[in-house]
Order: structure tokens, then C-alpha cells, then sequence
């Protein structure tokens, strides 16, 4: 991709450094991988004694047990539900604002965009605990029970995913020349379809970075999880603790579980990585 | 960032809609304004994002400064309405540092402010370190890059249940490896309890966090022009002096975004710190999340727990403020 940066091929020293480096840091980054595979495939007695770096006794019975011992698929299912929903929400809503802020003059603009980004910065627990309340209140004056349901769940999801997705959109709007959908409009076109047959054709790696940050983000969320969901719509995040019993921690089966968590998100994320440096590339570097 | 080109188009768009559906009244009217002939439209592609932002954050954040100045405890969650107001008591109390709470919300500032500091200074060293050593093209980059990626995809609670398992006092790898097979501790230390519990928060924080630095570095990196390295190496600069002299330099800007977003994300983790010790963190790690967190949903004060987040809100801004200032008076002149 990029070419030898100088004619002259770089000292032995910063080859040597490069190197230790290098190593250094994929060990870091790969050992906490190397211990979840390599223990979720040992028998409980051989992860509850001394760590051994090469499994003794290898079995694959924790990647049945994991599905017993918790209702895994389940929290499966509605990980995928929530994470999904708003997804898909905050990117649809997203495009619109984007394409608004990025094309359009209008009053009230400047207050807008201040306003997204400095949400951004807000810790979640500050939104937790009013959520919390409205959901209570909607639940009694109402009888409609956000407060442990998924819709309730999918919502507070948008508080982190919404400002990310706009700003980031804006960002990448902003670079792709707006001559393409004003001569789209000159040819006839609305604005909207604008929108849609140029405008979001060529922001695809940005609405693919947005879309996977969101997922990723929703996926491993635990705050507002642990809070607002029950026995029926536990996500993954709070289902996991589920291995830890009173007498045991089944350890071997805690590091399957989330190996296979793990997969989707991991697999998505390396397919779509490309993506994902072009977008943060073009919003956020800039 | 985003007032930068729009006068003119504006001006276009609406030209081109009104030349549908009768193209004389735009001449005739040349001069209205421009958000009456765009019509509403800007205000209806923005409706959906507004509802929300108001239904998620502008209502909550009122309802969150209302709930800090009243006195909120699980007698009256039913029907938190008619709690009774408190007037800036839980300020008081909060800031209070000679009493209990106040003494403990003061600590958990400090150890957050601590573990912010290390954590997001770390994450970018590595990152930098990274991206420079991979910014050359060599056999196994690729790879490497996406190894450095994996800590970054992996859901926060997987990868930091792996890590309290490698923390285990017992059957741990740390232990293991720290004990038995270097014989560096007389005996195998605890690390999620006690105060070794903040180095393990710190390590695990950084694990996550440092390749988010690298992946906004590298991004960077692919920007600077190849004819400044190679105008420089023909005048005779190593490499060492190249990365002193045109690499460090150019990566000021994305440093500044990449620093303050670190700083917001680490400051605020919630996650971390939740997986790694449960519901309420050993008093060295007991990091300002967590600990407004428990004083909410533990001990069952909202009151409380709200004006704390209040002022952590505050401070919050204070220091982006701060920060946004010293910054762009930086690079005044160089950027938008």
C-alpha cells in the first residue's frame, strides 16, 4: 500500500527497537486471547488449580455446558435485538441530521451541533439515573413498562450511539464535495433523493464505521444492562456473570461463553476494519 | 468544523427547488433569505434526531439537575414527584470534605483524576509507538495491525472478565507467572483487592484503550506527504530525527482530538471498573462512576448520587473548556 518512506533503509537500531517493540506490544494485546481459548477448552479442577500455559486434559464440554448452566442463547437473542435496534435507529436518524447540518443553512444549527457534541462527553450515569425515573413514572402513569423491557433498553442505547453517529456523519458529509449532489440536483433530483442516490453511496465507509462503532459500543454495554433489564431481556454483558455461583466459578465455561460472544463483534469488526479507518479517517482526523 | 462551505449551497439547493414548481417566483424574489425558500426541510430531516435528543438526554439531564436538589431515597421512587425538596443540601453534603461522604467522593476524584492521568498517557505512548513502527511497510505489517486491533473489537466484559480471571489470587496467570515462574513475590499477591487493585485497573484500562490511539494515529500517519521524509533523508536526517522532526510534529492536531476524547472516555468508564471488581470497587480503585453508581443504586440515594454527577458534569466541562482554549490558540491560523 504505502511505499519505503526514505531511499535509505533504516539503521539497525530502530530495526532492533521496531522489533521489540512490535512484540512486545502483541503480547499484550493477544494474552488475555490466548488465556480464553486455552482455558475454555480445561476441565474445571485443571482452571480452578495453578494456570497452565499448555492445556493437560483437553474438552470442548464447556462449549456445551455454557449454554446450560445460564440461558446463554437467550441473552444471545436479545443482545442481538437491542444492539441491532439501535443500531439501525441511530444510523437512519443519524444520515438525516448529517445530511442537514452538512448541506443546509438554517437557524439553529450552531445549537444543534453544540449541543450533540458536548452530549457526547456526558458519563452514562448521569443519564442513568433520571432514565431510570422516567421509565418508573411512564411504567405507573401509563402501564407501559420501559423500565426492563427492550424498547426502554434500545433507547437509553442512543444516548452514546446518536451523538457519535451525527458527529461523526457530519465530519464525513462535509468531505465528500456537495458539487456531486447539487449537479444530481440540477439533473432533476429532489434533495432527498439526492440524499440517497449520491450523497449516501459515497459515505458508505462512514456510515460503515458509524453502524459498527454503534453495534460494538451497544454490544458490550454493562452500565445501563445491569440496570434496566430482567430475567426476560438480559443482554449478554450482565448474563455473563451468571457462571460465577455460589460454591464454583466455572471459569472454563466463563472464557467460552466469551469467546463465543466474542466472535460476532471480533469477525465483523476485522471484515469491516478497512471501513472503519477510512471513516475515522475522513470524520474525525481532519 | 462544519460552517465552513455552506453559504453558497444553500443558495443553490433553493434555486433548484423552486425552478420545479415554477421557476419566475425565484427571480422575481432573488433575495429571500435562505431558510424560507430551503422551506422546512433542513427542520424535517431534522426532527427525528431532535425528538430523540431531547427524549434521551435534554429531558434527563433537567430531570437530573431537578432529582440533585431534591431529597430522593427508595421511599419515594414510586413517586419521586413529590419528593421533598432539599435545597442544595447533597451539594453541601457532596462537597463536604471533613464528613464521610464528602471525604470519600474527594478520594474517589483523586483516584480517578490518578488512574486518568496513567491510563490515557500510557495509551498514547503505545499508540504512538505503534503507529510509527508500522508506519513502513514490512513483511507481517498487516498482521500486525490487526493484532493490535483485537483488544479494540473484543466486547468490554469478555475481555475484562479474561483479565479478573488473570488476576486470580489462586489460578491466575499473573500470579502464576510472577510467582512461580520468576520468583519475583515471596507469595502470590491479590490484585483485585487491596491496592494493587488500581495497577490492575490501570493495566486493563490501557489494554483497551491504546489501540483506539493507535488506529487514530495511523489514520494520521497516511496524511503526512512521503516528500517531507524524503526531502529530509536527502539532506541527510536519520530516521531517528525524521520521527523527532516530521512525525511528532504533524501528528499535533489529531494528538489534541485523540487526547481529549481518551481523557472523556477513561475518566467516565463505567464498564471496566464494574467487570473487573462488581458493585462497589476496593477503596484503591474506587474510581467516580462507581462510585456515584453505588451512592444511586446501592445505597438507594438518587438525590445524592445526582448531584454528584452534577458536578462531575461540571468539572467535565471545565476541563474541555480549558483544554478547547489552550488548544486552538495553538494552532491559530493553521486550522478552520
Amino acid at each position: 500500500m504505502s511505499s519505503p518512506r526514505s531511499p535509505m533503509a533504516p539503521p539497525q537500531s530502530f530495526l532492533w527497537t521496531r522489533r521489540v517493540v512490535l512484540t512486545v506490544l502483541a503480547v499484550f494485546a493477544l494474552l488475555p486471547v490466548y488465556v480464553m481459548v486455552s482455558s475454555s477448552l480445561k476441565p474445571l479442577q485443571d482452571v480452578s488449580g495453578k494456570f497452565q500455559w499448555i492445556p493437560t486434559n483437553l474438552t470442548i464440554r464447556p462449549y456445551f455446558d455454557i449454554w446450560k448452566t445460564v440461558p446463554l442463547a437467550k441473552y444471545f437473542v436479545n443482545s442481538l435485538i437491542v444492539a441491532g435496534a439501535a443500531t439501525v435507529l441511530s444510523v437512519v436518524i443519524a444520515v438525516f441530521a448529517a445530511y442537514a447540518v452538512s448541506r443546509y443553512k438554517f437557524r439553529g444549527k450552531r445549537t444543534f451541533t453544540i449541543t450533540v457534541l458536548s452530549t457526547q462527553m456526558f458519563p452514562g450515569i448521569l443519564f442513568l439515573l433520571p432514565l431510570f425515573l422516567i421509565f418508573v413514572n411512564i411504567g405507573n402513569s401509563t402501564g407501559i413498562e420501559l423500565y426492563g423491557s427492550r424498547a426502554g433498553l434500545i433507547l437509553t442505547y442512543l444516548t452514546f450511539s446518536l451523538p457519535f453517529s451525527i458527529w461523526m456523519l457530519i465530519g464525513y458529509f462535509d468531505s465528500i464535495p456537495r458539487e456531486l449532489d447539487e449537479a444530481a440536483m440540477v439533473d432533476g433530483c429532489g434533495p432527498i433523493r439526492a440524499l440517497f442516490q449520491v450523497v449516501v453511496p459515497a459515505a458508505v465507509p462512514g456510515i460503515v464505521a458509524v453502524a459498527v462503532y454503534a453495534f460494538m459500543t451497544a454490544w458490550g454495554e454493562v452500565l445501563f444492562a445491569s440496570v434496566m433489564t430482567d430475567d426476560q431481556t438480559r443482554t449478554l454483558a450482565v448474563g455473563l456473570q451468571g457462571y460465577a455461583t455460589q460454591n464454583d466459578v466455572y471459569w472454563n465455561q466463563i472464557m467460552a461463553a466469551s469467546l463465543v460472544v466474542s466472535v460476532p463483534v471480533v469477525v465483523g469488526f476485522l471484515l469491516l476494519q478497512r471501513y472503519l479507518v477510512a471513516g475515522l479517517t475522513a470524520g474525525a482526523v481532519k | 468544523m462544519t460552517a465552513t462551505v455552506t453559504p453558497s449551497s444553500g443558495h443553490k439547493t433553493g434555486d433548484v427547488e423552486k425552478t420545479d414548481n415554477g421557476g419566475a417566483r425565484g427571480r422575481r424574489f432573488p433575495r429571500i433569505p435562505d431558510r424560507i425558500r430551503q422551506g422546512g426541510l433542513p427542520y424535517l430531516l431534522l426532527l427525528p434526531a431532535v425528538v430523540l435528543e431531547l427524549l434521551v438526554h435534554i429531558i434527563p439531564m433537567v430531570i437530573g439537575i431537578w432529582v440533585s436538589f431534591r431529597q430522593l431515597t427508595q421511599f419515594f421512587i414510586r413517586n419521586w414527584g413529590n419528593s421533598p425538596s432539599a435545597g442544595f443540601d447533597n451539594y453541601k453534603v457532596a462537597i463536604d470534605f471533613d464528613a464521610p461522604i464528602g471525604q470519600a467522593l474527594l478520594h474517589s476524584f483523586l483516584v480517578t483524576c490518578a488512574f486518568t492521568v496513567l491510563s490515557v498517557g500510557l495509551s498514547w505512548l503505545l499508540g504512538v509507538a505503534a503507529a510509527i513502527m508500522l508506519q513502513e511497510n514490512f513483511r507481517g505489517r498487516s498482521i500486525l495491525r490487526t493484532i493490535f486491533l483485537v483488544p479494540y473489537a473484543l466486547p468490554v466484559y469478555a475481555a475484562v472478565i479474561t483479565w479478573a480471571f488473570m488476576f486470580q489470587h489462586d489460578n491466575g496467570v499473573i500470579n502464576h507467572v510472577l510467582h512461580d515462574q520468576l520468583g519475583l513475590t515471596d507469595k502470590p499477591s491479590f490484585w483485585l483487592i487491596g491496592n494493587n487493585s488500581f495497577i490492575a485497573l490501570v493495566i486493563v484500562s490501557l489494554w483497551k484503550s491504546w489501540p483506539f490511539a493507535f488506529l487514530m494515529l495511523m489514520a494520521a500517519l497516511q496524511n503526512i506527504p512521503r516528500d517531507l521524509y524524503e526531502a529530509a533523508s536527502i539532506d541527510g536526517a536519520g530516521i531517528w530525527q525524521q520521527i523527532r522532526k516530521i512525525t511528532l510534529p504533524s501528528l499535533r492536531p489529531v494528538n489534541q482530538v485523540l487526547v481529549l476524547v481518551l481523557f472523556l472516555w477513561t475518566f467516565n468508564d463505567f464498564n471496566t471498573p464494574y467487570v473487573l471488581f462488581g458493585k462497589s470497587a476496593p477503596e484503591a480503585a474506587d474510581l467516580i462512576s462507581i462510585h456515584i453508581y453505588q451512592s444511586s443504586f446501592v445505597t438507594w440515594n438518587f438525590g445524592s448520587g445526582s448531584a454528584m454527577s452534577v458536578l462531575l458534569l461540571l468539572f467535565l466541562l471545565l476541563v474541555t473548556a480549558v483544554y478547547l482554549l489552550i488548544t486552538s490558540r495553538g494552532r491559530k491560523g493553521t486550522d478552520v
